[in-house]
């Protein structure tokens, strides 16, 4: 991690912010569309696909330009176990949101539909036919659909916390706006 | 940073509170989404569910509805005469591979054949350009309801054991007397090759300029319908329809020709149990030639969805809104009997007793 800044980038965290916005549809609208039979149930499907693509390619290019520009250091005097848990669910975020979309479109394949993007516009199948890999693929999507919210709850809930409580500094690395005044290195 | 004027222990709570109704309205919203606070939303789980009556056993391993069936393979030869109507690849002139399926609409696999009125044909087009359009048709020339909900009440009236469940239903949707009297006046065929099949749903052909057209389509066969009634089926056998097929395709292929009918403006394009008027111009698009019949359980058939909303470009759903409620219903279908192979194996060797 490269040290020595206080906030993300600005392509950082506008790659943060867009992705959250397209994240949080993608979740709304995941288990919105299993849970109908109108017609906003094909809209609903229509979004997904494309939308859930889009993500896998943000995330990849978030993923390099973090390689690249590395993170804020969190605060010293923040807990050991906050800290474990802040890298770990970020971990978790990330494979997420790289793995969601490649769950989604290899199940696709595995149960022989076409990955229709646009009208006109398909994907090629990543894996073959299979019975037992659909259904395999079909639970990772729905089990991980729900823990992905739940770490995105618990993300809001932190990013409040360290903006909130701790006033820390952590929150305003990555806020759209800063929201506190620079605070002077001290000593 | 200013001194707040509250005391830092009520400022914490505040906080504390503020991210506890953040976080609780997000999980709830999400819930609210998924239906979890919506026992009335019809769901396809219940869509689904209600296909196996009160106290059944749905047939696991199997798709929950037009469960019996057998498979084929063949190619569907367009014309060109399509392309005035839609861009799709389908329908320029050429031969493009079908994959199809003869069923019976029932949940039970094992239903005597002529105890099911409703048959039908599940079909994929493939073309060059990766495209695929699939659909499935059955041989009633209307649907017996107007809406996917009214379909749902129309299963759990079907599967209640009160004696009027069925007329208290009809009485609420007079539409299903049109597919009742051609279910009960309809001749009944003794063969899948004798069988009309009717998309019965509408869907809007997109032509070259960019002008849309409503269309519905059927499959007409070209082998002579012979009626034979109900009982003289059953003396045949429970499962002579699929006996009958095969050695039928052996003796050589089987035809049916496609004709697409337009809507005029005005008729009920969202409403498959009304019929359009006999009048409406027709498009004969091309022939569809049955080659060869396969097997069922470990054939081509088994694992592909005949979801009616996989449509090439210049096909798309119109205003009908089954499409739909079937797209996400046949999913739910599918995702529940891919789960299921161990009930019904590829092998029959491998079958549980």
């Amino acid at each position: 991690m490269i040290a020595g800044h206080q906030r993300f980038n600005p392509l950082q965290r506008s790659l943060h912010w867009l992705m959250a916005v397209c994240i949080l549809a993608m979740l709304f609208i995941g288990v919105g569309m299993v849970s109908t039979v109108m017609p906003k149930y094909l809209t609903l499907v229509s979004i997904h696909k494309p939308l859930g693509i889009a993500i896998l390619v943000l995330a990849l290019i978030r993923l390099a330009v973090r390689l690249r520009y590395g993170a804020p250091s969190l605060p010293a005097d923040l807990p050991e176990p906050m800290k474990l848990a802040a890298y770990l669910s970020h971990y978790a975020l990330y494979a997420l949101m790289i793995g969601m979309p490649l769950i989604g479109w290899a199940m696709l394949s595995a149960a022989a539909y076409p990955v229709v993007l646009f009208d006109g516009v398909l994907l090629p199948p990543i894996l073959p036919q299979s019975d037992s890999l659909h259904t395999l693929l079909w639970d990772a999507h729905f089990y991980l659909a729900f823990a992905f919210f739940a770490l995105i709850l618990l993300h809001v809930a932190a990013a409040l916390f360290h903006a909130l409580v701790r006033r820390d500094g952590v929150f305003d690395a990555m806020s759209p706006v800063p929201i506190q005044k620079e605070v002077a290195p001290a000593e | 940073m200013a001194q707040s004027p509250r005391s830092p222990a009520r400022s914490m709570f505040g906080s504390l509170v503020l991210i506890a109704v953040v976080i609780g309205g997000g999980a709830a919203a999400f819930a609210y989404t998924a239906g979890w606070f919506s026992p009335q939303r019809l769901t396809p789980d219940r869509m689904v569910d209600a296909f196996t009556p009160p106290g059944g056993k749905p047939p696991l391993g199997h798709r929950r509805n037009h469960a019996k069936g057998i498979c084929f393979t063949g190619v569907f030869e367009a014309n060109g005469a399509g392309s005035a109507l839609s861009h799709a690849q389908v329908f320029t002139r050429g031969q493009y591979p079908a994959l199809g399926r003869f069923n019976l609409g029932t949940a039970n696999p094992n239903a005597p054949d002529a105890t099911v009125r409703v048959r039908g044909m599940g079909l994929r087009i493939s073309t060059p350009d990766g495209q695929e359009w699939r659909t499935a048709m059955i041989n009633a020339p209307v649907f017996p309801v107007s809406t996917p909900q009214a379909f749902y009440h129309l299963l759990l009236a079907s599967g209640n054991k009160d004696p009027n469940a069925m007329k208290t239903f009809a009485t609420a949707h007079p539409e299903i007397a049109a597919f009742g009297a051609w279910a009960r006046n309809a001749p009944w065929t003794g063969s899948y090759a004798e069988e009309r099949f009717n998309s019965l749903n509408s869907f809007i052909f997109t032509d070259n300029s960019g002008a849309e057209h409503t269309v519905r389509w059927s499959l007409l066969p070209a082998a002579q319908v012979v009626p034979i009634s109900q009982d003289d089926l059953a003396k045949r056998g429970p499962n002579f329809l699929e006996q009958e097929i095969t050695e039928r395709v052996h003796g050589g292929p089987l035809h049916w020709t496609m004709v697409v009918t337009v809507a005029n403006p005005g008729d009920p394009t969202a409403d498959p149990s009304r019929a359009w008027p006999e009048d409406r111009r027709t498009v004969n698009v091309g022939t569809l030639t049955v080659q060869q019949i396969e097997p069922e359980r470990n054939g081509p058939c088994r694992d592909i969805n005949f979801d009616p909303t996989v449509l090439p470009s210049g096909i798309r759903t119109s205003d009908d809104p089954f499409p739909a409620a079937r797209s996400s219903a046949y999913a739910k279908s599918y995702d529940r009997r891919t789960a299921e192979t161990k009930y019904y194996p590829r092998t029959a060797a491998e079958a549980q007793p």
